[in-house]
């Protein structure tokens, strides 16, 4: 192939991507026109929380505790050089409530939920599920994916915080319990870092942009499935993929423009 | 599959414990550090508070009776840091407050040390005995030059 011929495909795979990315814009306006137009389908909205949130609520709790305790361990460890271990609830505290808490549960989610959404979807679109849903005059981004996408919405803020205050707890347990920090000293270290305006919003606020944008991946990805067995696969892999780059390079940017 | 009704129980749960979550986070995490008895403001105008940061402890003998409130610069460009403690406390006019370290590197707190006078202090009222901050690097700073100096002595008179 010639030189031209390679530069040729360069732009064709960015002609391809912009018009993904509009597309993805085109779907995001579909979806949020069914949230606005009645009825609400609450019935349903409550089952996709059940399997966005409760199920993940075991993946995230343990989560949260193992890495809250690791914080603790190096944290003391990088600290205890400098006899500034009274410090410890400062370094688990931030680090947990301005990026990890968010981040990692944000990747959990998509772990655990998305992939498993856009499963789902894409299922339904290879076995005909959503054509039979026109059928009946019933739009499927009204009746499957607004839903969907709302319950990520909600849970994932709930999700992240519980990570948030169970990696406190690790921190607590290990940095108190087992290497004999100040308990005093620990909790109050959290207390005085942690500010509601500027930590506790930020990370809600980021946890909410994280579940819109992890929801929205997996749905149009899944919506937007090649009819076919191999299609569903490709859909769950691009959307864990996607969804987890798209995260944490979505963080940055959040974390520049808040300044937390 | 979960039977509907349990499913409905366990998303009403899950709400429950992540809108707790939350609350836990944003009033007990996050609200203010102090949660005992306040009431009297009180105010200190230092000529260096070195890292004092607003919400740090106000202590009398250890125990803490309030917090810094505000920190800001007064008509003099001296810094003013307003404090607020327990209202029941009978402190003297002559009491002093001084901004001292919690170890090395510690965060700083500011310890207020009662006298002997009869008259108390009202809301509003101005602290006026106080030591300010100390900052370490100032004091390492005038050692180098005290060292320095007397190295040019030593020079000086060899020759």
């Amino acid at each position: 192939m010639t030189a031209a011929a390679h530069v040729a495909r360069l732009g064709g795979r960015g002609i391809a991507f912009v018009n993904e990315l509009g597309r993805l814009a085109a779907f995001a306006a579909q979806v949020a026109a069914a949230l606005a137009t009645p009825p609400p389908r609450v019935r349903r909205c409550l089952d996709e929380i059940h399997d966005v949130g409760v199920l993940s609520l075991s993946v995230i709790g343990v989560s949260g505790l193992a890495v809250g305790m690791v914080l603790g361990l190096q944290g003391y460890n990088t600290l205890v050089r400098f006899g500034a271990e009274e410090s410890l609830g400062t370094v688990v505290g931030l680090s947990l409530i301005r990026e990890l808490g968010p981040v990692l549960s944000a990747l959990l989610v998509t772990g655990r939920a998305a992939s498993a959404a856009a499963a789902e979807i894409a299922s339904m679109v290879v076995t005909e599920q959503l054509d039979g849903l026109r059928m009946m005059s019933i739009d499927p981004v009204h009746y499957v994916i607004a839903p969907k996408v709302l319950a990520f919405v909600i849970s994932m803020p709930l999700l992240s915080s519980l990570f948030t205050v169970l990696g406190l707890a690790g921190g607590y347990l290990v940095g108190v319990l087992f290497l004999g920090v100040d308990g005093g000293g620990y909790v109050s270290s959290v207390q005085g870092s942690i500010d509601v305006y500027e930590d506790v919003v930020p990370s809600l606020v980021k946890s909410l942009i994280f579940g819109l944008l992890v929801a929205m991946i997996a749905a149009f990805r899944g919506f937007h499935a090649e009819p076919h067995s191999a299609g569903v696969a490709a859909a769950t892999t691009s959307t864990v993929v996607v969804a987890s780059v798209t995260t944490l390079i979505v963080d940055y940017f959040l974390t520049a423009l808040m300044g937390v | 599959m979960v039977e509907p009704r349990a499913r409905d129980l366990w998303v009403g749960l899950f709400l429950l414990i992540g809108c707790g979550a939350i609350a836990f986070l944003s009033v007990s995490v996050g609200g203010s550090t102090y949660r005992g008895p306040r009431g009297l403001e009180l105010f200190v105008t230092f000529d260096q508070v070195g890292g004092l940061k607003p919400r740090a402890p106000v202590v009398i003998g250890g125990v803490k009776v309030g917090q810094v409130k505000s920190i800001g610069l007064d008509e003099e460009l001296r810094a003013r840091v307003g404090i607020d403690v327990d209202g029941n406390l009978r402190l003297s006019t002559d009491t002093s407050a001084s901004i001292l370290t919690a170890g090395v590197l510690g965060d700083q707190y500011i310890e207020l040390t009662p006298g002997g006078e009869e008259a108390t202090l009202g809301p509003g009222d101005e602290i006026e005995f106080k030591q300010d901050a100390f900052v370490l690097e100032r004091l390492i700073g005038r050692l180098v030059q005290s060292l320095g100096n007397e190295d040019g002595k030593g020079k000086e008179e060899e020759e």
